[in-house]
């Protein structure tokens, strides 16, 4: 089996496979453990069905490239979603649940309405399930990729402290003095990046496992701040990595590798973490 | 010295007003309590004073910075799991001062509180294993993080039991006299309120409130 993987390994859509899929784990569960915490994990969700939306009406216009046309959609309803959130008129979260299936629904329509592509069907089941997207990505999509993770992740290291502060009490950061909106409109931004990226990885219906999962399993072994998003990216890395490879090897779906085996890790560790308590 | 000013000032939500006008003035070292009946409007007075939302009408003088307050807001049940050591949490108290990362001058400052506050064998310890009296001191502890000057707290014993409660006013009533730190504080206790304040704000109905100096 190691010969077989080295055999692989030697690929270079393989090598971008592994790459991007493990820049995307680290991003996904930093974020993650955030957007858990200030209770906005269906954000991810929503988000995830309307850059979907954009996506296909890319595809549609065949556009070749349509990454940035999504990215660039998918931040605009991220910032207007996460900076309305506590004042707005009609509930936020009914709000998103429309958008998203109106995305949804809108992308499946002009893709069989404007069938440009001979495998309609394989086309909007990759998108949707990342079947082989992430095996296929070209070059430009790689280095896209590796320049927004970084982003990510330095934003992540340079407002560490202000985005525990803003995500434990918006309230009094922003009683204190803080620039709250500010924050929130950086973590807007990066939850739309890191969406679009991710969706490459397991397509746009299980985006919001790599955001969910890693988070929860952490939070139920640790209880504290910086072990849960220590924990969280060494979850989401590994499973990401290990999907990949068990995708490559047995053929399976990557997509849905990659998210069951953050299932398999949730429930082990949510088992572990009753048992500590129990000791305790 | 003037720290708070209120001039012809109504508070309340889009608006609408709650309360007021009031015209009140908050000097340095201080100890206000607003006291009045459940839904009346205390706690969006304190928002106000704190520049969360914005007066209906009339103005707010201060001549302290923002990043110059301290605040103890209620607790929200989703924070009681908050993974978070009291260390992080304390620590956060210090950001208004407007770095990204702590400076060993914050970190220092941190402990000093936890220890003024009683909790330094907790300093480690995770946020969700305290109990509601230790939760309320280390959120207590932050506040004093973010300044030493102002302290508005927003019901600081709510759900505590009466033995934590006196502890609590009592924390409170040593910060404003050896610490010479201005206090707002919105309590249901009228007893404590007049054993400790020096102003009380009672506000009756919309436009009716007294201030009493104790």
């Amino acid at each position: 089996m190691l010969s077989q993987l080295q055999y692989y390994l030697a690929f270079q859509f393989v090598q971008y496979a592994l790459i991007v899929g493990v820049l995307v784990a680290l991003c996904s569960s930093l974020l993650g453990v955030v957007l858990v915490l200030k209770r906005l994990s269906y954000i991810g969700d929503g988000l995830s069905h309307i850059a979907f939306g954009v996506m296909s009406f890319g595809m549609a216009l065949n556009l070749l490239d349509n990454m940035p046309l999504t990215l660039f959609i998918t931040i605009i309803v991220a910032i207007n979603l996460i900076r309305g959130g506590e004042n707005r008129k009609i509930n936020a979260e009914s709000a998103l649940a429309m958008m998203s299936v109106s995305a949804l629904a809108f992308g499946y329509f002009i893709l069989n309405v404007n069938n440009t592509s001979s495998n309609i069907f394989g086309d909007i089941c990759s998108a949707l399930f990342g079947a082989t997207s992430i095996l296929t990505l070209s070059h430009d999509d790689v280095i896209l990729s590796i320049i927004m993770s970084i982003l990510v992740i330095l934003t992540f290291i340079v407002f560490y402290n202000k985005i525990f502060s803003v995500t434990f009490d918006e309230v009094f950061a922003k009683a204190t003095g803080i620039k709250t909106d500010r924050y929130n409109l950086l973590i807007a931004v990066i939850t739309a990046i890191v969406i679009v990226i991710a969706m490459n990885l397991v397509g746009a219906l299980l985006v919001s496992a790599l955001i969910v999962f890693p988070a929860v399993s952490a939070m139920s072994v640790f209880s504290q701040f910086k072990p849960v998003i220590i924990l969280s990216t060494i979850i989401s890395i590994i499973n990401s990595t290990g999907g990949i490879v068990i995708s490559i090897l047995f053929g399976t779906p990557v997509g849905a590798t990659i998210v069951m085996a953050n299932v398999i890790t949730f429930i082990i560790l949510k088992l572990l973490g009753m048992l500590i308590r129990r000791r305790i | 010295m003037e720290q708070i000013k209120c001039i012809d000032t109504q508070v309340g939500y889009d608006k609408k007003a709650l309360i007021g006008p009031l015209n009140f003035t908050i000097h340095s070292g201080n100890y206000w309590c607003i006291t009045g009946s459940n839904g009346i409007g205390k706690s969006t007075l304190i928002k106000t004073l704190l520049n969360l939302i914005p007066p209906v009408s009339g103005e707010i003088i201060k001549s302290i910075p923002q990043t110059d307050i301290g605040y103890l807001p209620q607790q929200k049940m989703y924070q009681r799991n908050f993974p978070a050591s009291v260390k992080e949490i304390v620590l956060s108290g210090t950001l208004n001062k407007g770095r990204w990362f702590y400076s060993a001058a914050d970190k220092e400052l941190a402990t000093a509180n936890i220890t003024k506050l009683g909790m330094q064998e907790y300093i480690n310890k995770p946020y969700n294993s305290l109990s509601g009296g230790q939760q309320q001191r280390v959120l207590l502890a932050r506040a004093i993080c973010s300044s030493n000057k102002l302290l508005i707290l927003d019901e600081p014993v709510a759900g505590l039991d009466p033995n934590v409660t006196k502890d609590m006013y009592a924390l409170i009533k040593q910060l404003n006299q050896q610490d010479n730190i201005t206090i707002i504080m919105i309590s249901h206790d009228v007893e404590y309120a007049t054993k400790y304040a020096s102003h009380i704000l009672h506000i009756e109905k919309k436009e009716e409130y007294t201030v009493t100096v104790n």
